[in-house]
């Protein structure tokens, strides 16, 4: 078993629960948690894990705040168990970057256009983005903007996502 | 949540036998079942995980026919090429419904098994009274805020809209949901609340929706889906259509007709009044602007959702119109 995150503190409960052991890879990495069958990957991630870059909007499937990759796809971790992720590679936002810091060119992007005001969102839509990159998604603003709209941004930054993403997308190609 | 166990179905048999057993909820994608857990609307004791079930998950489609297993996942057929030249209006149901990253989750068996978006459905703590939730509690929804409620197939006890977009398509083109040896038409998958909004689905206890299979047509392979918003993008239907068309070989007598409409009934409904207006007549759009009127007969609004009558017709014409070039 590999220690737990150096941030992790397991959550305190009242009443006992049933726990079951979940593995998880996450960012290459294997994980043992001890968590109640109905913990979500998102909470799994930020409460037990302390992996906290990936974020609760609406916990309801709603605002792609949560969007991470299982086995290279983009997914919500708010409707995902923990549990049904066990096999499967989970990407964060924390694996995105390299060993050594260097940026993915959707990071770079996302901070050269400004593509974020308060940033809440900015994680999911990163990861969307380099989702909808790999998919083929991103032949024009339109297609981008389409195929982004799982991920809602209440500053309204989406001009400079677009862009972000599009500049992403030319770099990678 | 309230808390739940979590097991992995080893065969399709014991998904069956889950089925059974009370306070046991199949898990495919997930979507729908934990966001309404999450609600309280929905509260298993047991969940069975069923998505590691093997050879379930199958796509084919050519101009004979489709064939789809349950464990398909949305993002697939949309992007399935031989679903795309044959059943266009397949694919582009589903490339419009929900996000990238629901489509990525979300099988087909599960999108039809995906319960209404009524608000009052969907909030059991502010809303206790809901027919389809607590039978006989009455209806909150009557008298409340109602533009995205039903104008077509409600009852006194229920006038929540069926939310689905795949599902219009395939009572459009007759479709068949596979429950193992048990066929069921698509348009009889799906029953009118009556004085039951509960019972939504013929399914029995023991029964699993294993594929979904559609008869090839000219029609089915010259079809579209137009679904119409109150944002461009990741929102349910106001008013849909799915429209196949085949035209005779003057290229102007209409020779088969499918007409279905999404987000204004309380299931996806089929208008065949629209589709035997129009067969054998010429593709005008005075024709198809007239007729496309019959898209709405019987409906009765409820408040807020009167537009969708007017609505409705006019997205069944814009559809038939694009399909012919007319528009």
């Amino acid at each position: 078993m590999v220690t737990p995150h150096p941030n992790h503190k397991p959550p305190e409960h009242g009443i006992h629960l049933m726990t079951d052991t979940i593995k998880l890879d996450i960012n290459g990495k294997a994980f043992t948690l001890a968590a109640e069958p109905r913990v979500t990957l998102l909470d799994a991630l930020r409460e037990h894990l302390g992996l906290t870059g990936t974020k609760k909007g609406c916990d309801q499937g709603q605002c792609g705040a949560c969007t991470v990759h299982l086995d290279g796809e983009r997914v919500l971790a708010c409707l995902t168990l923990a549990a049904q992720a066990e096999g499967k590679a989970v990407t964060t936002i924390e694996g995105l970057a390299g060993e050594d810091g260097t940026l993915h060119a959707v990071q770079a992007a996302f901070l050269e256009h400004d593509a974020f005001q308060c940033g809440y969102c900015t994680p999911g839509q990163i990861m969307s983005a380099v989702a909808c990159i790999r998919e083929g998604h991103a032949g024009s603003d339109a297609e981008i903007r389409e195929y982004m709209s799982g991920n809602l941004c209440r500053c309204g930054a989406y001009p400079h996502i677009v862009a972000a993403v599009r500049q992403a997308a030319e770099a990678v190609r | 949540m309230k808390p739940f166990t979590y097991s992995r179905a080893a065969s399709l048999d014991e998904s069956r036998t889950a089925t059974t057993v009370a306070g046991a909820a199949l898990l495919a994608g997930g979507t729908s079942l934990l966001d309404l857990a999450k609600c309280g609307v929905t509260e298993p004791e047991q969940v069975v995980d069923i998505t590691r079930l093997d050879g379930l998950d199958t796509i084919q489609a050519s101009s004979e026919g489709a064939r789809f297993g349950a464990l398909a996942r949305m993002s697939r057929v949309a992007a399935h090429a031989d679903v795309l030249a044959n059943f266009p209006a397949v694919a582009q149901s589903l490339s419009l419904a929900a996000s990238a990253q629901l489509r990525n989750m979300a099988t087909l068996g599960g999108n039809l098994m995906q319960r209404t978006r009524c608000g009052y459905f969907r909030d059991p703590r502010a809303f206790p009274n809901c027919n389809k939730r607590n039978p006989g509690s009455g209806c909150a929804a009557l008298g409340g805020v109602t533009r995205n409620h039903a104008v077509l197939g409600t009852s006194e006890a229920c006038i929540a809209s069926y939310p689905g977009d795949l599902a219009t398509v395939l009572v459009a083109f007759d479709a068949v949901v596979h429950l193992g040896e048990r066929a069921v038409p698509a348009d009889d998958f799906f029953l009118l609340p009556g004085d039951t909004p509960d019972v939504e689905h013929p399914i029995q206890p023991g029964e699993v929706i294993t594929a979904i299979s559609i008869p090839g047509s000219a029609a089915a392979k010259r079809s579209t889906y137009l679904k119409v918003r109150d944002r461009q993008s990741y929102e349910f239907a106001a008013a849909s259509a799915a429209v196949g068309l085949e035209l005779e070989a003057d290229g102007r007598t209409i020779r088969d007709l499918r007409v279905a409409l999404g987000g204004v009934a309380s299931k996806p409904w089929r208008s065949r009044a629209v589709e035997a207006e129009l067969i054998g007549k010429s593709l005008t759009e005075e024709a198809v602007c007239a007729a496309s009127w019959r898209a709405v007969d019987g409906a009765v609004p409820h408040g807020d959702n009167a537009y969708k009558i007017e609505l409705a017709p006019r997205v069944v014409a814009r559809a038939i119109l694009s399909l012919g070039g007319l528009a």
